[in-house]
């Protein structure tokens, strides 16, 4: 048992530990700036673009990718050694994420290798952003309710309908889409897979403001969108296996969410006084650190354990399942506990409050990490069904064709 | 990277499971549980010849040398089997003591004897409620006679020996060994929550003993526990493995309102959550193992870390295996609380998870950086 790299990986890390070092700023304890503390500054996305470019250049975009899709051909420990590394460094490139962990390994995986060639390197790149119109206001964690309307017109496709929740629509020149083809059909059997360009005529899309302020989302409108049919991926009704090829593919995050970590919280109970003592020698204080503490280790060295297989060359086992589940409500949890560590000051806003101002920041920022990407709700059905094996939720509308199905709000 | 245990002690585990399962049943347990003969003596030598008890103990002592990771791999399988043995109380604590501490003198007289299961050794520290505070235990040695009162020692009314713990003065010994059997050793066994394992209330009256000559001051005993807390987190997470498993069991198998209870929400987020607490429990418990077996200065941390992670993962796992069960949950015939009273009792031994976060707060303050070299991230 040891936390050594081998030979090969040592150098590996070496080389992306050179590469940060000449084109990042490192992260400083307590420093907190950027789209960490979930700010959403014009800067974002172009710098998370220039990074991206650079990582293109320097061989570490697409590190598990194949040749053929203008990746690496590395090992998924390299890409864990990378990830690992570049958390110790300011940068905003998760922002465009997405692309590269859904979006264009969808198209690869389903399309040409022309379409592969076309579209691949320019994400790698940074030059294009990809966002993904999945839910809709009827269909969020019941993806499959989704009513956007795919109409066959001879060698086109007309959209209508509407998605929402779309992050980074209003940045993105592509999407790709999952929308309904047959509604005679069981609802999961009738959807069909495309790609299209944002700037199709017929799409409309809105920012929402969200209730931290930011606006990272949006909704989206089709009218009469056309599509031609050679951007259709996988067959024909065959949507949701397409869908599902990527979402079901985890990637091992080496990032700390955007939000207070334990050495913030540490640090505040060191520098407040409670009762003319430091706060961190009260006994409350102590416990609530405790539990903080065995939280973030317990993530910290689970991702060791999920690592230690990928170096085998073995699928880790069902421990990396709990890591998006247990960090977001952390992040919230320790953004609330920092608020109340600072007492009647803490609900002062700014960069001059203490620890840059992420505990109010991250107040307002938190709720969306445990309803992005899966809510802890969907989370805990799939752990329960798939780690431990019990039964699934009994499905009202199994079986029945998708017109049939109550939907929405009533 | 190799965090993880290496193939052939995922073996013993396997070994280990098997025999446990057949020759250890919580019939067994159950056995203890009612009657005052607590440990199989039998069963109790067989697993010393496999060489359970020595496992870490060098050769030269009679052992297989084969390093802690193994006891805590053992350690896991003992918990899930909620084993009515001895095996904390002379593994952990009587032959670690020896193994840390003790004179060639002591180590040859008494770990051999451990080893094959001929003695049971227990460490006695607690004298009142409360933690344990090296520094104002009343129990003294002096010219080489033990005086004071011990109470709630683990195995107490079997163990042959006892390592004991006392009031270290001017840097002087803080452990010494004395013989159960000797005249001035009187012990009044004594209820627990979990009756399976045996505990005692000890009185020494200037009863004969030998310092461990290197025991010096408090933070010898301190990190005498520190090693104990993490082959002890290992039992506690096969506990807390085992009552999940039993509720999953009963969640999948148990229909109510036409459908398996495991299907409601109510049941499968909660099950989710026991599941969560015991993965954490198990990575901390990993990097406790990497902390005990590597010699680490993190030891301190580490420990305290397993040992906060798996009370709660044994708490959580236990207590909502019983609310799983429903009314069977709470009857005696159920083995429900059989895991209920032993997760309790590991989370008392050695002290408590409140007592242990204070502790790990404080060993973090005392390091110069929350970044952990362990972690090359950090």
């Amino acid at each position: 048992m040891d936390f050594t790299d081998s030979p090969e990986e040592a150098e590996y890390r070496a080389k992306c530990r050179a590469f940060l070092d000449a084109t990042l700023p490192r992260r400083r304890p307590g420093h907190v700036r950027g789209y960490r503390r979930g700010e959403d500054g014009p800067d974002v996305v172009p710098q998370a673009k220039a990074f991206q470019g650079k990582k293109f250049d320097a061989g570490f975009a697409g590190i598990t990718w194949p040749k053929e899709w203008h990746g690496q051909g590395g090992t998924p420990i390299q890409q864990m050694i990378y990830d690992q590394e570049e958390a110790n460094y300011d940068t905003t490139v998760n922002a465009i994420g997405l692309q590269l962990s859904i979006c264009i390994p969808t198209i690869c995986r389903w399309g040409t290798q022309e379409q592969r060639d076309r579209f691949a390197p320019r994400a790698l790149r940074g030059e294009e952003v990809w966002c993904q119109f999945y839910s809709e206001p009827s269909g969020g964690s019941d993806l499959g309710s989704l009513r956007t309307r795919a109409t066959r017109d001879g060698d086109e496709w007309v959209i209508n309908g509407q998605k929402i929740w779309t992050s980074l629509a209003h940045e993105a020149d592509w999407g790709v889409l999952i929308a309904r083809s047959d509604f005679d059909k069981p609802k999961h059997e009738g959807l069909t897979f495309f790609y299209l360009s944002t700037k199709t005529p017929g799409v409309e899309i809105r920012q929402i403001k969200q209730m931290s302020g930011a606006s990272h989302f949006n909704e989206v409108f089709f009218k009469d969108a056309r599509i031609p049919d050679s951007q259709r991926l996988g067959p024909v009704d065959g949507g949701w296996k397409v869908a599902m090829s990527l979402l079901m593919g985890e990637r091992y995050s080496m990032h700390d969410e955007f939000g207070p970590s334990f050495k913030e919280l540490f640090s505040l109970a060191r520098q407040l006084e409670l009762n003319g003592r430091p706060a961190i020698e009260d006994g409350g204080v102590q416990d609530r650190l405790a539990e903080f503490y065995v939280k973030a280790q317990g993530l910290r060295f689970t991702r060791h354990r999920i690592m230690t297989s990928l170096a085998r060359g073995e699928a880790p086992g069902p421990e990396a399942s709990i890591g998006k589940l247990v960090a977001a409500t952390k992040i919230q949890d320790a953004a609330s506990y920092g608020l109340e560590l600072l007492g009647a000051a803490g609900a002062e806003m700014g960069a001059d409050m203490a620890l840059e101002g992420i505990f109010e920041v991250s107040f307002l920022d938190s709720p969306a990490f445990r309803i992005a990407g899966g809510t802890d709700e969907i989370l805990r059905n799939t752990i329960g069904e798939r780690v431990l094996g019990l039964s699934p939720d009994l499905r009202a509308d199994k079986g029945m064709p998708f017109k049939a199905i109550p939907v929405g709000s009533k | 990277m190799n965090f993880d245990f290496p193939d052939e002690l995922k073996q013993l585990r396997d070994t280990a499971r098997e025999f446990l399962v057949e020759h250890c049943p919580s019939t067994l347990t159950r056995k203890a549980l009612e009657s005052t003969d607590k440990v199989d003596r039998a069963l109790w030598r067989e697993i010393g010849e496999m060489g359970w008890l020595s496992a870490a103990i060098p050769e030269a002592y009679g052992g297989l040398g084969l390093g802690h990771l193994s006891v805590c791999v053992l350690a896991e399988e003992m918990g899930r089997a909620i084993a009515p043995l001895p095996y904390s109380s002379s593994v952990y604590m009587a032959a670690e003591a020896l193994l840390l501490y003790g004179s060639e003198q002591q180590k040859h007289s008494y770990l051999p004897r451990l080893a094959t299961g001929q003695a049971i050794g227990t460490l006695a520290f607690v004298e009142t409620a409360g933690p344990s505070n090296p520094a104002s235990f009343d129990t003294r040695f002096v010219d080489g006679r033990l005086t004071g009162t011990k109470v709630v020692v683990p195995d107490g009314d079997i163990a042959d020996f006892a390592i004991v713990a006392v009031r270290s003065l001017e840097e002087g010994p803080s452990l010494c060994i004395a013989d159960l059997g000797d005249a001035g050793v009187t012990r009044s066994i004594r209820p627990t929550i979990d009756p399976s394992r045996g505990h005692a209330t000890i009185r020494f009256d200037r009863a004969p003993a030998e310092p461990l000559p290197t025991a010096k001051g408090a933070t010898a005993f301190q990190h005498l526990i520190d090693r104990a807390a993490v082959m002890m987190a290992f039992e506690q997470l096969g506990v807390a493995m085992a009552a999940l498993e039993m509720a999953c069991d009963y969640a999948r198998g148990r229909y109510a309102f036409g459908r398996p209870i495991g299907s409601f929400q109510a049941i499968k987020h909660k099950l989710v959550d026991v599941y969560i607490s015991t993965e954490l429990a198990r990575s901390n418990c990993y990097w406790g193992a990497w902390a005990l077996e590597s010699g680490s200065s993190e030891l301190a941390v580490a420990a305290a870390a397993s040992r906060v992670a798996a009370c709660d993962a044994g708490w959580t796992a236990t207590r909502e295996n019983i609310q799983t069960h429903g009314g069977m949950g709470f009857t005696w015939e159920m083995d429900c609380h059989l895991f209920y009273r032993r997760a309790r009792l590991q989370a008392l031994a050695l002290g408590s998870a409140r007592e242990w976060k204070r502790r790990l707060v404080g060993a973090l303050c005392a390091r110069e950086s929350v970044a952990t070299p362990a972690d090359i991230a950090a």
